[in-house]
């Protein structure tokens, strides 16, 4: 099988599906995409469905060589890129040749790119899922993230031929934030456990993503909330985007690798439509937070989906 | 028909919440209702996650209507027949207690103020109910634990806790299902394998089911583990 090596991984390098849903009761954390709009992104413009497997890049991109020619997609943060001899920015799709070589450069803006090939990543599924979870050591290739000398099977190739020339996506639905980023909230589930100005707090001053923040969640620095009943909860279930709050009044905002409970109380919920752009937040970015309403957080959803639908009915 | 609310939690994700308080009677609550949405399926719904009081239920917003799921949660939490959950078997759980696999044996017997043997018999002696998994794949929340043994987490994490290992936080009890850092008592170990992607079930315990402990000695713990090694493969 056809496959693609790894020649340097990169900082952290993972292969990621859309997520490993349906076993959270058993203690299985969902993982996948931190940015889930620019994996469907890089999926559509590869000719992949949007459920086929990904590498998810952070930071500083891998080396890797192709076996076989085939059509490859990047989408999400931009990078220089150098394929043999020729260099451009990342944003796109393209073919490779059979021995050729990718190499990521120099970061331009964002934190996550995806990177897509025809036929998608053919690791072996784990519980119905390729996405790697890194806390459990699940997926992915054993669990864990690239190194130096890894191999990933690539799957058949869709029967839509490649095209040859570059493939620009019509129109990129949602532009990658270059440090600092809006994400709009909807209050709940225990915003009752708080101070009556906590939601206004939360509004009132930017946060600071940590170092200390990962694909479990960011560590946030900033107004601080507080609670009226404590911070311990009867460990309850703890949905993406939400924002739980320890002792400290300093929100913890859950993402991908997330566990799938917690007894910390949580204040608000960052909308489905605005998770792929926290995802491409990294430490030293700063975030607004802003409550909207339910109504506002379907529309924008619903927005998203018809912009990612046109894409990919364009690149059919 | 106890008292429950529905919440919010984002766009995505609706939690319907019972009575604040960790309870084997409002746990089968939770249960049951997780069961049902299993059985007849809200379409969009992607996960359903039962825990001490509360079930989440995950949902893809452009495939579900909310009223209806709103409706679904409000009829299904009030309905005074939940179905009784069909009885399992109680699973029984070998555990070799104290030395190199319970180093906080010792430490658990000096706040309950008696022997580790007395705490072996206290730990063994109750039945104990699985309330929910969370924390990692095949962690089962379990209780209650005799209030003389119910030691509270140690003051600083271990960095590395092997598999297997049995421990106690306060009234809860459990079995780590892979290697972790982790807070709670160590009292001894199971050569069982809560999570086990080469079973047939990967998953030893389900929320609901129930469980009790008792003791082996090393060499029977050391024939057993041979046992599930060659069942692992």
């Amino acid at each position: 099988m056809a496959a693609v090596h790894v020649v340097k991984p990169g900082l952290l390098t993972t292969v990621q599906d859309r997520g490993r849903w349906g076993f959270q009761a058993l203690g299985v954390s969902v993982a996948g995409p931190m940015d889930p709009v620019s994996q469907r992104i890089a999926n559509a413009m590869a000719g992949n469905p949007p459920d086929a497997a990904t590498l998810e890049i952070t930071l500083a991109g891998p080396e890797l060589v192709f076996d076989d020619e085939r059509q490859v997609a990047i989408s999400g943060a931009q990078f220089e890129i150098a394929l043999d001899q020729r260099q451009f920015l990342s944003g796109g799709a393209f073919v490779v040749g059979p021995g050729a070589t990718l190499r990521f450069g120099r970061r331009v803006r964002g934190t996550r790119a995806y990177l897509a090939v025809a036929g998608g990543f053919d690791t072996p599924p784990v519980l119905s899922s390729r996405a790697t979870h890194l806390p459990s050591m699940l997926g992915g290739l054993g669990g864990r993230a690239l190194v130096a000398g890894d191999r990933l099977p690539c799957g058949p190739p869709p029967p839509r031929p490649a095209s040859t020339a570059f493939v620009q996506p019509t129109a990129i639905p949602d532009a990658v934030p270059d440090g600092r980023a809006t994400l709009r909230v909807l209050p709940g589930p225990q915003s009752d456990r708080f101070s009556d100005d906590a939601l206004e707090a939360l509004q009132s001053a930017p946060y600071h993503v940590t170092p200390s923040s990962n694909r479990m969640g960011f560590r946030l620095n900033g107004p601080a909330l507080m609670h009226t009943r404590g911070a311990d909860i009867i460990s309850d279930p703890t949905p993406l985007g939400v924002l739980q709050v320890p002792a400290s009044g300093q929100p913890i905002l859950l993402m991908a690798d997330r566990q799938t409970s917690g007894g910390y109380p949580k204040v608000a919920t960052v909308i489905t439509a605005d998770i792929a752009v926290a995802g491409q937040l990294g430490p030293g970015d700063t975030i607004a937070f802003a409550v909207c309403s339910r109504a506002e957080a379907l529309a924008a959803l619903i927005g998203q989906e018809r912009r990612l639908m046109a894409m990919e009915a364009a690149l059919r | 028909m106890s008292a429950f609310r529905v919440v919010e939690a984002g766009d995505s994700a609706l939690v319907v919440e019972f009575e604040e308080r960790i309870d084997p009677a409002v746990n089968a609550r939770v249960v049951a209702l997780a069961d049902r949405l299993r059985v007849e399926p809200v379409a969009g719904v992607r996960d359903v996650v039962p825990a001490f009081r509360s079930v989440a239920v995950y949902f893809d917003p452009l495939r579900t209507s909310y009223e209806t799921l709103v409706a679904r949660l409000e009829r299904d939490a009030a309905a005074p027949d939940l179905p009784a959950r069909s009885q399992r078997d109680v699973l029984r759980v070998p555990v070799c207690y104290g030395d190199e696999f319970g180093p906080d044996l010792a430490d658990v017997a000096r706040f309950a103020g008696t022997t580790e043997s007395a705490v072996v018999d206290l730990h063994t002696g109750s039945t104990y109910f699985v309330f929910m998994l969370g924390f990692a794949p095949g962690m089962a929340y379990l209780g209650i634990v005799d209030r003389q043994i119910a030691a509270p987490r140690r003051g600083t994490p271990r960095v590395r806790v092997p598999r297997g290992s049995v421990g106690i936080a306060g009234e809860q009890t459990g079995i780590y299902p892979v290697e972790t850092p982790g807070g709670w008592q160590i009292i001894g170990r199971t050569p069982l394998r809560p999570f086990d992607l080469a079973r047939a079930d990967p998953f030893l315990m389900k929320a609901g089911d129930l469980v009790t402990f008792f003791a082996i000695d090393r060499l029977q713990f050391d024939r057993l583990e041979r046992t599930t090694q060659r069942a692992a493969g």
